[in-house]
C-alpha cells in the first residue's frame, strides 16, 4: 500500500517530474506530507526520502533547518503572530501576550485539544496591517485583542473553513499540466543551434 | 510636495477587485509586452533592458541588464526568480504575488526569452499560501493561452516555469542559499567565490536569480521601449520602485513611486501617501530594510533613490521603509531586530552564529533594566568583531553578508541615543515601559 493517498500519490510524482533532479522535489513533498499527517511524521519522511532518493535521515536533516516544517505533531490551527519590527511597534508583543492567555498556552505550545498550535513569528509580509496574524498560513488580519478572541472562537466552533484550509501550505496549488520542454531535446536544440551559428560565422 | 505623475508600471493593473484573473489581464494589456519581446531578438530584449537601467529590486540594486550579460554560456542554463521576501518590514512582493501574478509570469517569460533559458523557477516564501495559488493559476492560465510551454505565441521558443514553495527561512532569500533550498537542502548559503551564480548556479550549472518585482517591470519596459523607463527617476535610478512603509504612519502600505523625485519626507507626510506621523515626531527611520543603518529627522530630505541613500551611509535594500516616533524605545527596537538575525542565522559562520545570539542576550538584559553600563560598549565591541571598524558598506568576515548586516541597527541605536542605553541601567528598566 502507497503511504500517500491516491491523489497525492499523484501529485507528489508530478512534484518529482517538474525538477532536474528528484532532491529538489524534497520541500514541496514535506509539504505535501504535512497536508495529509498534520506533521512531518516519520513514514513521510521515509516515503520523501524513497520518492527522492536519499536516506530518511537526509531528509530530517534538511526538513530540521525550516521553521514552516514540523516533525512534531501541531495543532490543527497553526497561529502565528509577529512580533518583528513593524509589528513590535504596533503591539506585536502584547498581541502574543493576549493570545496565549486567550489560548492558555505558550508560544510554541498546542493546546490540550489538540486545537491550536502558537507560534512566534518572524516578519510575515504583511506589515501594514500589524500586528499581523495568520492561521494555517493565511492572512487572517485580527490586529487587536479582541478580534484575535472572536477568531479563535471561530475556528473552535469550526468556522471559516473555506478561508483557513489545513496548513499543508500547498493544500490548494496545482499545477494543470506535466512539463511541456523535453531537457534532452533542449540541449540537443542547443548544441545545433551553436554549431549554425558557428559555422556561419 | 506632490506626487509626481508617473506612470503605474507595476501596480496600474492592482487597483482593480479582480487584477489576479487572466480575464482583467488580457483586459488590460496582458502579453502585449511578451509579443512584442518575442518579434525581437533575444540580444534586442537584452539591449532594451540595458537601455532601462533596471537594477535590481531584490536588495543589492544591481542592473539587471549587466546580470544577464554575465550568463556563462552553456548547454542548460536557468532563471530563478527569488520571492522569498522575508526582510523584516519588506512586503512589495506580497502584494505582486496576489494581486498580479500574471504580470510575473508575463516578466518571467519575457527574461527567459532574452536569456534563451528553457527552465525557470519562481521560489516563493512558503507563508505563501494564497500567493502560491495565485502564481500557480497564472501559470496554468499562460500555458493553456499558448504564453508558455512549447513554442510560445508560434515564436518558436520554449518555457516551463515552476512554482518552488520555501519552508520558513530568511536566509533563502540570499541568492546562493536559495539555490540550496531549490537543491532540496538545508539554506546555506554558498562560499563565494563564484560571487555570481550566472557562472556556477542551479545544479552547477549558469543561472541568473532576479527579484519578484524586476521581473515585475519587464512587460511595461518591453511595451513602451527602455528610454521611456529610463526617462523617469534620474542618475543611476530609474523607472518607477514600491516603497514599503510601516510603524508609525497614518497610512502604511506599498506605494509605487517615481524614483528619486521624492524624498523621506514625502513619503511619510504627504496625505495621499504616508499621511504623516500620529503621535509625536519621526525619530528614526530605517530607510531599506533591517540590514540598514537607520536615519535621523535631518535626513527626511534625502530622495527616495539608490546613490542618493547610500551617500548618506545607508542603502534603499528592499524598498521598505520603517517609521519610528518619539514613543519608540531605541533599546527595544535593535533588542527586537537582534533577535531576528539571532534566530534566523544559518549558523555557519562563527561571528554571526554566536555573534547574534550574544548581542540578543546583552541588549535583552539592558531593555528590562538589568544591564551594566560596561553592555553598551561590550555591544559595540561585539559588532565590530562582526564587521570589523563598522563602516557602512560593512567589511565582511562571513560567507555571506547576514552576519555584518546585524551590527547597522545597534550601532544605529548607540551612536544616535546612548543616553537612552544608559537610562535603561540607572533607572533600572525601560524608560518607555
Ligand atoms: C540575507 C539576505 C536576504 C535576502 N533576501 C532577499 C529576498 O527576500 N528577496 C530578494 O529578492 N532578494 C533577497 N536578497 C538579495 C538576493 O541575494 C539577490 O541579490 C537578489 O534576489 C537578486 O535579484 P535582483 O538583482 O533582481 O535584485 C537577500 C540577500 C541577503 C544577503
Ligand atoms: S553570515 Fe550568518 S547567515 Fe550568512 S552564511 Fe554565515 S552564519 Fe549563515
Ligand atoms: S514585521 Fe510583522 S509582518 Fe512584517
Amino acid at each position: 500500500m502507497s503511504y500517500f493517498t491516491e491523489s497525492r500519490q499523484a501529485r507528489a510524482e508530478q512534484l518529482i517530474a517538474v525538477y532536474p533532479e528528484a532532491r529538489s522535489a524534497l520541500i514541496p513533498l514535506c509539504h505535501l506530507v504535512q497536508e495529509q499527517d498534520g506533521y512531518l511524521s516519520e513514514d513521510g519522511m521515509v516515503e520523501v526520502a524513497k520518492l527522492c532518493g536519499i536516506t530518511p535521515a537526509e531528509v530530517r536533516g534538511t526538513a530540521s533547518f525550516y521553521d514552516m516544517l514540523h516533525t512534531e505533531p501541531v495543532g490543527k490551527y497553526l497561529v502565528g503572530v509577529c512580533t518583528n519590527i513593524a509589528c513590535l511597534l504596533a503591539g506585536g508583543l502584547e498581541l502574543l501576550e493576549h493570545a496565549e492567555g486567550s489560548l492558555g498556552i505558550r508560544a510554541g505550545a498546542t493546546t490540550q485539544d489538540g486545537l491550536f498550535t502558537l507560534e512566534e513569528t518572524e516578519c510575515l509580509a504583511d506589515c501594514d496591517i500589524a500586528p499581523c496574524v495568520q492561521v494555517n498560513h493565511r492572512y487572517v488580519r485580527t490586529t487587536t485583542p479582541e478580534a484575535f478572541d472572536g477568531l479563535v472562537a471561530e475556528l473552535r466552533e469550526g468556522g471559516r473553513a473555506s478561508e483557513i484550509p489545513s496548513h499543508g501550505t500547498l493544500v490548494r496549488t496545482r499545477r494543470d499540466l506535466a512539463l511541456a520542454v523535453n531537457p534532452d531535446d533542449i540541449a540537443k536544440e542547443r548544441a545545433e543551434h551553436r554549431a549554425a551559428t558557428e559555422n556561419a560565422s | 510636495m506632490s506626487v509626481t505623475e508617473a506612470p503605474k508600471i507595476i501596480t496600474a493593473r492592482a487597483s482593480f477587485d479582480d487584477s489576479h484573473t487572466m480575464e482583467r489581464f488580457l483586459a488590460t494589456g496582458g502579453n502585449d509586452g511578451l509579443k512584442k519581446a518575442l518579434a525581437m531578438t533575444p540580444a534586442a530584449v537584452q539591449a532594451e533592458v540595458d537601455t532601462a537601467s533596471l537594477l535590481g529590486r531584490g536588495g543589492a540594486g544591481f542592473p539587471a541588464g549587466r546580470k544577464w550579460s554575465m550568463l556563462r554560456k552553456a548547454d542548460v542554463s536557468y532563471l530563478v526568480i527569488n520571492g522569498d521576501e522575508s526582510e523584516p518590514a519588506t512586503f512589495k512582493d506580497h502584494l505582486l504575488v496576489e494581486r498580479d501574478a500574471h504580470q510575473l509570469v508575463e516578466g518571467v517569460t519575457i527574461a527567459a526569452y532574452a536569456l534563451q533559458v528553457n527552465q525557470a523557477f519562481i521560489f516563493l516564501r512558503g507563508e505563501f499560501a494564497l500567493g502560491l495559488e495565485r502564481v500557480q493559476e497564472a501559470i496554468n492560465d499562460a500555458y493553456k493561452a499558448g504564453a508558455l510551454g512549447a513554442n510560445i505565441f508560434n515564436s518558436g521558443f520554449s518555457l516551463d516555469i515552476v512554482v518552488h514553495p520555501g519552508a520558513g527561512a530568511y536566509i533563502c532569500g540570499e541568492e546562493t542559499a536559495l539555490l540550496e533550498a531549490l537543491e532540496g537542502k538545508r539554506g546555506y548559503p554558498r562560499i563565494k567565490p563564484p560571487f555570481f551564480p550566472a557562472a556556477i548556479g542551479l545544479y552547477g550549472e549558469p543561472t541568473v536569480v532576479n527579484n519578484v518585482e524586476t521581473m515585475s517591470n519587464l512587460p511595461w519596459i518591453m511595451l513602451n521601449g527602455g528610454a521611456a523607463f529610463a526617462a523617469l527617476g534620474a542618475g543611476r535610478s530609474t523607472g518607477t520602485r514600491l516603497f514599503a512603509l510601516s510603524g508609525h504612519v497614518r497610512n502604511p502600505g506599498v506605494y509605487e513611486l517615481e524614483m528619486v523625485k521624492h524624498t523621506f519626507r514625502d513619503l511619510i507626510f504627504s496625505a495621499e501617501l504616508g499621511g504623516g506621523v500620529p503621535n509625536g515626531d519621526v525619530k528614526a527611520i530605517i530607510p531599506g530594510g533591517v540590514s540598514a543603518p537607520w536615519f535621523y529627522p535631518e535626513q527626511l530630505d534625502v530622495p527616495l533613490g539608490q546613490d542618493e541613500v547610500a551617500e548618506q551611509g545607508s542603502m534603499l535594500g528592499s524598498g521598505s521603509i520603517v517609521v519610528m516616533d518619539t514613543t519608540t524605545c531605541m533599546v527595544r527596537a535593535a533588542w527586537r531586530i537582534t533577535k531576528f538575525f539571532s534566530r534566523e542565522s544559518c549558523g555557519q559562520c562563527t561571528p554571526c552564529r554566536e555573534g547574534s545570539g550574544w548581542l540578543e542576550r546583552v541588549l535583552w538584559r539592558l531593555e528590562n533594566g538589568q544591564g551594566r553600563i560596561e553592555d553598551v560598549d561590550l555591544l559595540l565591541d561585539l559588532c565590530d568583531n562582526i564587521a570589523p571598524g563598522l563602516s557602512w558598506p560593512p567589511q565582511q568576515t562571513t560567507i555571506c553578508v547576514l552576519g555584518p548586516s546585524i551590527p547597522s541597527s545597534i550601532h544605529s541605536a548607540i551612536s544616535r541615543f546612548r543616553d537612552e542605553f544608559l537610562a535603561h541601567i540607572t533607572q533600572g528598566a525601560c524608560p518607555y515601559a
